[in-house]
């Protein structure tokens, strides 16, 4: 990216003032080597994010912003409802509440390594994954309509894990005013044996090391040491996420003329959040992040029954849970005044500081934790919310590294089985159904997540706490 | 006179699918095999079963982009891969029948689920000498 057009607001934060139809100004967070390795497309659509109506302060993008459609993958953008603000389909994207959760396993690196193999091979069996895999649970209409509206809790008063669990997840793992009539049939139906199954893509289960502890005090609170095993889940609202959004967007871009909205791309359909269809995709899209927390409560079950075969006395507890495509209305200070905002976040984590009320009592000292997934062969991170990032991107941090090269690229360069051998090699074994899914996910496809998260922790979006590295990735 | 063929285009996150031919209807079922095409190779996929599919829409760009999440959907909801296409277009509203067969995870080795069609760089355009180009990014 030319970064000769923007205004160094701070070391890690790049400005560009209104011009044309923008109403407030872009702001992209990332060091000068980020931002001149940045696609110009993030800019470009930033600035069309600038310019749909009730926006509040600016138009933000996180360290690990790239090309996305509509919104940056990245972009954060807040509206007003009571100053016309909208909704945008395209603003969250299609894997509605697609998130990461970490699990606390209380072993160590010198337990998992006798059993490795078995329990990597366990775990594959287990946990469905890749292109037409199926979970076990199978959900009729009047079952899909309460796991909509309940979510996490749904899932745990199935049997789905522990009531304790709820607490580690955002909106204590039930996002309020889900509206299953709100979703087409066709999206139920896409989703009718997809729960409890992980994906395809970058999403993975993985088994991590703790492998450097950057703040002590936090990662105390947490209860993350060095040499700690944890297991993290990247995965997201699956078949009627997707399906919710392609619904929403259509219908959002035929009806944009009638609400007067003047779209500079079509992919960001909108609709005023006071209008029936802004408020009917509130309400599908609410259910799709119910469905998503639902689907890595099962998921967490269907690992916490692998490790008790394994290690009967081990107690797996759940760190956090985050979502990172979503749009929730939150309350952020503005001109000295409290006031409730929509808040979207396309592939952008919430991290709310210490003492905000949203995080759970025993981690409200520290922060909410902000989980980063890496890819196979790269670490992954465990940071907190800080108290400036209010004063930042509304809360808001990166939530990944991003691609570097295209799919294309990826298969031109490596093989699915050269990838398995030589992170077996370092100690990590892959398993999954597919060797071009692997070759498309090869570690060397994404950027440095280490640039990105040290970006982030520069810029006081969110504070560094532990790096995290694979040990066992169970890939879609 | 324009030859049918599919091809993908470069996203930095995702991936661009582009149908070329001498029709609009050839278009947009060579767009549809670029979808195939994402997951595993086309010539994989024997066109046993057929499953008819039917969009309506206000323009031809929002057309494409529905009649490839339509294509989209049946492969998620039946589990299944598609490699021809018979595609009829009248005005805005197009009729198709799909074949293919069911994921064979060992066979086919599905390298991707796609999410769903976007209106990213969505164009469905005349080419030069007289043939249509129908394209979209799709995420993946």
């Amino acid at each position: 990216m030319d970064i000769s057009r923007f205004t160094r607001q701070s070391e890690f934060a790049w400005r560009i003032e209104p011009t044309g139809k923008m109403r407030v100004p872009v702001i992209i967070y990332a060091s000068e080597q980020l931002m001149r390795d940045m696609d110009n497309k993030v800019l470009e659509q930033a600035a069309n994010v600038a310019t749909l109506p009730g926006i509040k302060k600016a138009s933000f993008a996180m360290p690990d912003a790239h090309w996305g459609y509509g919104f940056p993958v990245g972009g954060v953008a807040a509206f007003d409802a009571d100053e016309g603000g909208v909704v945008s389909a395209g603003g969250v994207g299609f894997d509605i509440s697609c998130g990461v959760r970490t699990i606390l396993t209380g072993l160590t690196r010198k337990d998992i390594e006798p059993v490795k193999k078995s329990l990597a091979d366990s775990l594959y069996r287990e946990i469905p994954a890749g292109v037409g895999s199926t979970g076990k649970v199978h959900l009729e209409r009047a079952d899909m309509d309460a796991m909509l509206r309940g979510g996490a809790q749904w899932a745990v008063q199935q049997g789905f894990g522990l009531a304790e669990d709820l607490n580690r997840i955002e909106e204590q793992g039930c996002m309020k005013g889900a509206e299953p009539e709100c979703v087409s049939e066709q999206a139920k139906r896409r989703q009718k044996d997809e729960m409890g199954t992980l994906g395809s893509g970058n999403h993975y289960l993985e088994v991590q090391e703790v492998t450097r502890i950057y703040d002590e005090r936090i990662a105390g609170i947490y209860g993350v040491r060095q040499g700690d095993v944890v297991v993290t889940i990247h995965c997201g609202s699956r078949g009627l996420g997707h399906q919710i959004g392609t619904d929403y967007l259509k219908e959002m871009a035929v009806a944009a003329p009638k609400y007067h909205l003047e779209l500079p791309d079509r992919e960001l359909a909108s609709a005023p959040i006071n209008s029936p269809t802004g408020q009917k995709y509130l309400g599908a899209m609410r259910a799709g992040i119910n469905c998503a927390l639902a689907n890595r409560q099962i998921l967490t079950h269907l690992a916490r029954k692998v490790f008790a075969h394994h290690f009967p006395e081990a107690r797996l507890k759940l760190l956090y849970d985050v979502s990172h495509n979503t749009c929730k209305v939150e309350e952020h200070l503005l001109d000295n005044k409290r006031r409730p905002l929509y808040v979207h976040r396309k592939g952008a984590t919430r991290a709310f500081g210490p003492g905000h009320p949203d995080v759970c009592s025993d981690l409200r000292d520290a922060g909410q934790p902000v989980l980063i997934g890496g890819s196979m062969g790269t670490c992954s991170y465990i940071l907190a919310g800080t108290t400036e990032s209010e004063g930042e991107a509304f809360s808001s941090a990166v939530h990944g590294a991003g691609r570097a090269l295209s799919r294309h690229q990826a298969t031109r360069q490596w093989q699915g089985r050269q990838v398995i051998d030589e992170l077996a090699g370092r100690g990590i074994l892959v398993r999954s159904p597919s060797a071009r899914g692997v070759a498309e996910e090869a570690p060397g496809a994404y950027k440095d997540v280490s640039a990105v998260v040290e970006a982030a922790d520069h810029a006081h979006l969110a504070r560094m706490v532990a790096r995290l590295e694979p040990l066992i990735c169970i890939k879609g | 006179m324009t030859t049918e063929h599919w091809e993908h285009f470069h996203h930095e996150a995702d991936i661009g699918v582009r149908g070329v031919g001498p029709t609009k209807e050839a278009a947009f079922a060579q767009a549809a095999l670029a979808l195939t095409a994402i997951l595993t190779d086309p010539a994989l996929v024997k066109p046993e079963e057929t499953v008819p599919v039917a969009c309506d829409a206000p323009d031809d760009e929002l057309l494409l982009a529905d009649w490839l999440n339509a294509v989209i959907y049946e492969m998620a909801h039946r589990k299944m891969l598609f490699s021809r296409f018979e595609v009829k277009i009248s005005g805005h509203r197009l009729r198709a029948t799909l074949r293919g067969e069911k994921v064979d995870v060992a066979k086919h080795q599905p390298a991707v689920e796609i999410k769903g069609a976007t209106y990213t760089e969505l164009r469905v355009r005349p080419t030069e000498d007289g043939g249509w180009v129908a394209q979209c990014v799709v995420d993946v």
